[in-house]
Order: structure tokens, then C-alpha cells, then sequence
């Protein structure tokens, strides 16, 4: 279904920041802000809600120490436990400390790697994928808000006008 | 001005009091002889002793009292002289027991202070933006540097008058018939030891005070020729602070076991005394926060000093694991024994402070909302503080008491009575000078601070 946004530019992250707060305070839903770099309080100020990616990594980081644990036991101490220069095989905890640095290195792998992934995922990011820009400006100097229109119009411009856009653009965009 | 409440300073004076009083007992329950020593150990032991005695006796040979050593191994052939020989080991070992609890926890509150000092110092000369609000709270725990360093440095000079026996290599006697020890005492000498002593606590102790006064002057003046003078001289104590602190470790914990050394012990000891200073300043911070003084401190403060806290308690571990790690696989019969004596006498001081110190710290400090809520870092900074009073207490107690460790009397008044003072001390200095710098350049940054 298209319908019709309506895309303010901006040329400066304060005018933005404040824009923002007033957009939100005149209750207007903002579906997107498009920034040339992370702007410090933008999401507060969007009201966005926190991201919970470091919780995924903590289960990964589990995850990839339990791997870890299993893989090395069953290597090292139920299929073929060995004298290899005298360490004490008989036990995963008795010959614990030769396994921490692969544990630990392991726990960081899962973590770090699976996390990375989970944020592409999360923010549909790939190789071949089709860029969502709606003004090639914004990836230098632009700053750009964009609201749905709903036969609101006259008000939603007056409105970003008064927020201290430089340009205003009304467009349809498929969704 | 910050008012020392009439409550803390009674309580400080009653820990005090009362930790005295422990510890006079426990000095006056020390045997004297060796019948009152074998009296102790048999009540101690109760039936059950006769049946372990011969193991007990075999791995007193690894331990870190090497005065028997070498009659050791030619008693075991005669009984009863070796009978003797062990009696009187287990004597000092019984005599050592107060002095250790002592000097265990003199050093404890020592290095807390000296850890926020090498803080303050790294804060200084990396010109933070966040903590010159906290600069005061620490110039009030380094204040305990000068009582705490002196007491220190007596318990030193005791020890070379060969009041108790915590340092082997201090007796004459024992060096004579040790040729490792004669290899090493061009270092390890009663004289050279305590000059080095006044010269590192010197140092310090006069970087503490010249910085303060720096600090102070700085509030008073119309430029900040003080605040740069302090980073230079910030600069140049960490290079001090940093060879110091090392042979400290040397000097005053890695020689109450003469026969073993490890090369990054002067960093482990470094991490365990800066996680404690960090620890103290976030309680101390969070404490004079409560009572409505520092109202510019706030959560994200304590946030930074939680990290911190997190931090440094892995790094902690991570030089105490490859420390045991690298010696317990290559497994040489010289290093390994200091490893062998404290898994096998002190298996739960020894991995209780590995919970304590690092997988406590680890689960509740990782969590970036727990890190603000400030009971949450009050109680994770006891687990640390008594974590790392447990890992002083591993490096001395098996050098100096053996088996014959316990947590009894004396090392309850050791830490109760340094405590006290460590607290009436502090918070004295506390209510000298304004709890917030004034003219410090980076203040307003610091009010402003947020995460």
C-alpha cells in the first residue's frame, strides 16, 4: 500500500534534536530519522525503547562456554583420555586450568560473533541489500525527519516549518 | 563542611577498642614453650590426630617455613629427633599466628590507601573529565597512608628484631644452613630491607602530601599553575609508584616465602590493591552521598566507579590465573610448592576468594542498571573488600602459620581494630577541607558529568 510521508531536512543535529522533541510533544508519529552520524539522545529523545542486543550476547557468551566445556570433556576426558606429558586427565576439573584459555576465547567468539550477527539480522543489513535512502544528502550533511500523512497536510508543514527545517518534500512511499 | 557523625566515630572507636582487645589476646594466647605449643595442637587436633600425624608431618617439608627443611630430611631417619624438629616448627608456626593477623591486616588497610592513591594519581595525570567531584573523597582515604605506612613499617622493623619469625630469611641462623638464601640476601638483608621500607613509604607518603597541598592551593588561587604543577608531578609518581610498588611486593609478601618467586607478582598484588581503593571510594562516595553531602555526585559516578570495580576485579583474575596457570602446568618442584601448601591446607580461603573476587563481581557488576543502583554497589564492595582480604591473608598466613591457620580472635581484631582506624582516619581528614574542589578546571565538566 503507498502512502504519502512527509521528509523535513534539516542541516544541523541541535535544530534536529529539538525538532524532534517538538514533533513528539504535538503527538505526531515520527516513522523515521535519517542521520549522517549517531546523534547522542536522538533515541531518548524519539522515545525509542533500549536495545536489548547486550542480553543476546550474555546467552552467546553461555552458549559458547558450555560448547566449550562439552567439546573438551568429551575430547580430552571420555573419548580418549591420554598421558600427554603427564597432566592429570581423569577429571574435566582436575585438568581445568589447561582449558581456560579455549573457554574463555570460545565464551568471546559466541559472544562477540553471534551478537554482530543478531544486530544484521535485527537491522536487516546484507551484502546485496537495496539501500533505504531517501535523500543521498542525508549520508553527508543532511539531516532528515519523516512523518505519515494523514489528511494532516497544511499542519504537519506549518509545523516543520516552524521546527526550523530548510526543506520540506511530500512523497509517496511504498511500504 | 562535612561533620564527622558522632556515630561512625564512636563506632570506629569501639572497633578499635574491641579489635585491640582481640588482638592482645591473641597474643597472649600464643605458646611459649614447646609442651603449651603441643598442648594446643592436641586439643585443637582432638583423637583424631595420632592417625593423620605422619602426613601432616611430610608436608610440613613443602611449606613455607624452610627454617626446618633441611634437618628434615636427615630426621626423618631418626623419630625422634624429628619429633623435636617438627614440635618446634609447629611453635613458631603457633607464635607467628597473631603477628601474621596483625601485619595481615595492617597491610590490608595499607594498600587501600596506597591503591586510591596510584588512582587518584592515574585520574590526575589523565586529566578525567568525570571524577576531580570525587578528588576530596580520595585525598581523605590516601590520609591514611601516613598512620597506616608507619604502622607498617614498625611491624617491619619488629620482624628484624627478630620479635616473631614471619620472615625466615631474617634469621641468621636459618641463612647459614640455606645456601638459597645466601645466594639471595646481597637483596634480602635486615638493612637493606628496611631502607628500601622508608624509601618507598617516603616517596609516597610525600606525594600524597605535596598533591594534597597542591590540591588545596589550587582552590585559593588565581591561575592554575597548581593544577599543572600536580599532573607533572601526578606523571612522575606513577613511574615511581609503579618500580616501588613492585619491590614492595618483593619485600614486604613475596619474602615471607624466600625459596619462591614469580615475576608478575608486583602486578598481582597491584590489582589487588587498586580494586580495593576503587571499591572504598565508591562506598565512601555513596556513603557521604546519603547524608546529603557531595549532592553533585550522582549515579553516573558511581556508574564509572562500578566499571571500575568490574574491571579491575577480571583483571585481578586474569594475573591471578595466569599466574597459578603457568606454574601449575610447567609444575617445577621449586614454584609449585607455594601453589601445593595452599591447595592443600587452604583449599577454601584459596578458591572462596576466587568467587568472591571475580564470579561475584563478574554476575552482579555486569549489568549496566545494577552498576547505578548504589545498595547494589554498597553490597558487591563488601564481597570484593573481604574477597581481597582473603587474598592478603593467602599470600602471608601459609608462609608464616602453615596448617595452623585459622579465622579466630586475632584476625577478626586485626581487621576490626585497622578498620576502626582506617575509618576514624579517613573521615577525620574528611571534615578538614570542603568536600568539593572549587577552581579544579575540569569541575564543571564533572558536575556536568552523565552516562
Amino acid at each position: 500500500m503507498a502512502s504519502k510521508v512527509i521528509q523535513a531536512l534539516y542541516t544541523d543535529d541541535d535544530i534536529l534534536m529539538h525538532a524532534v522533541k517538538k514533533v513528539r510533544a504535538e503527538h505526531h508519529h515520527i516513522e523515521e530519522v535519517y542521520t549522517p552520524f549517531p546523534v547522542h539522545g536522538l533515541d531518548k529523545a524519539m522515545g525509542l525503547e533500549d536495545t536489548r542486543i547486550a542480553i543476546t550476547s550474555f546467552m552467546y557468551g553461555c552458549l559458547g562456554l558450555t560448547v566449550a566445556i562439552v567439546m573438551m570433556n568429551y575430547i580430552m576426558i571420555e573419548d580418549w583420555p591420554q598421558d600427554i606429558g603427564g597432566k592429570p586427565s581423569f577429571s574435566y576439573l582436575e585438568n581445568m586450568p589447561a582449558f581456560v584459555p579455549i573457554m574463555f576465547e570460545l565464551t568471546v567468539f559466541f559472544a562477540a560473533h553471534l551478537m554482530v550477527i543478531t544486530f544484521y539480522l535485527r537491522s536487516r543489513m546484507w551484502p546485496f541489500k537495496k539501500a533505504e535512502n531517501p535523500d543521498v544528502r542525508t549520508t553527508d550533511d543532511h539531516f532528515l525527519m519523516e512523518l505519515g500523512i494523514h489528511d494532516n497536510e497544511k499542519e504537519l508543514t506549518a509545523l516543520l516549518w516552524d521546527t526550523g527545517a530548510v526543506e520540506i518534500n511530500v512523497t509517496e512511499k511504498d511500504s | 563542611m562535612y561533620t564527622f557523625s558522632n556515630r561512625l566515630k564512636i563506632g570506629s572507636f569501639i572497633a578499635m577498642a574491641v579489635g585491640l582487645i582481640c588482638l592482645a589476646t591473641g597474643f597472649l594466647s600464643a605458646p611459649s614453650t614447646v609442651e603449651e605449643a603441643k598442648a594446643m595442637v592436641a586439643s585443637a587436633h582432638g583423637d583424631g590426630h595420632g592417625g593423620g600425624h605422619g602426613e601432616e608431618a611430610s608436608s610440613h617439608a613443602a611449606e613455607g617455613d624452610h627454617a626446618e627443611k633441611d634437618t628434615h630430611g636427615e630426621a626423618a631417619a631418626h623419630g625422634e629427633e624429628h619429633d623435636a624438629s617438627h614440635d618446634e616448627h609447629v611453635l613458631h608456626q603457633l607464635q607467628n599466628r597473631p603477628w601474621s593477623a596483625l601485619y595481615v591486616a595492617a597491610f590490608f588497610f595499607f594498600m587501600i590507601s596506597l591503591g586510591v592513591l596510584a588512582f587518584y594519581a592515574i585520574q590526575r595525570a589523565a586529566q578525567a573529565g568525570w571524577s576531580p567531584l570525587l578528588f576530596r573523597v580520595m585525598e581523605g582515604i590516601t590520609a591514611y597512608i601516613v598512620p597506616g605506612g608507619i604502622i607498617v613499617f614498625v611491624i617491619l622493623v619488629l620482624s628484624v628484631l627478630h620479635m616473631n619469625h614471619m620472615f625466615v630469611w631474617m634469621d641468621a641462623d636459618v641463612v647459614a644452613h640455606d645456601k638459597l638464601l645466601q645466594g639471595k640476601a646481597g637483596y634480602l638483608n635486615p638493612t637493606f630491607f628496611l631502607v628500601r621500607a622508608a624509601i618507598f613509604l617516603g616517596g609516597w607518603i610525600f606525594y600524597r602530601e605535596y598533591s594534597r597541598k597542591l590540591s588545596l592551593a589550587q582552590d585559593e588561587s588565581d591561575d592554575n599553575s597548581n593544577f599543572k604543577l600536580n599532573f607533572r608531578i601526578s606523571a612522575a609518581f606513577l613511574v615511581f609508584y609503579l618500580i616501588t610498588e613492585s619491590m614492595m611486593s618483593w619485600d614486604w609478601i613475596m619474602s615471607v616465602d624466600p625459596h619462591w618467586f614469580s615475576t608478575l607478582f608486583g602486578w598481582y598484588v597491584f590489582a589487588s590493591m587498586f580494586v580495593s581503593g576503587i571499591t572504598v571510594i565508591a562506598m565512601v562516595a555513596i556513603y557521604l552521598k546519603s547524608k546529603g553531602h557531595l549532592e553533585d555526585v550522582n549515579d553516573s559516578h558511581i556508574h564509572d566507579l562500578a566499571k571500575f570495580m568490574f574491571g579491575i576485579s577480571i583483571f585481578w583474575t586474569y594475573l591471578w590465573f595466569s599466574q597459578f596457570m603457568l606454574i601449575w602446568y610447567a609444575n617445577i618442584p621449586e614454584e609449585v610448592t607455594y601453589f601445593i601448601t595452599r591447595i592443600e591446607d587452604y583449599k577454601l580461603p584459596f578458591f572462596g576468594m576466587l568467587a568472591m573476587n571475580f564470579i561475584f563481581p563478574l554476575l552482579v557488576l555486569m549489568n549496566s542498571d545494577y552498576k547505578r543502583v548504589n545498595w547494589f554497589v554498597i553490597m558487591a564492595g563488601i564481597v570484593v573488600l573481604f574477597g581481597h582480604y582473603m587474598d592478603v591473608f593467602n599470600m602471608i598466613m601459609p608462609a608464616t602459620v602453615g596448617d595452623q591457620w585459622y579465622i579466630g580472635l586475632p584476625e577478626i581484631g586485626g581487621i576490626l581494630f585497622f578498620g576502626g582506624l582506617f575509618v576514624y582516619w579517613v573521615f577525620n581528614t574528611l571534615t578538614k577541607q570542603p568536600l568539593q574542589p572549587k577552581r579544579n578546571p575540569f569541575i564543571e565538566e564533572s558536575r556536568q558529568f552523565h552516562y
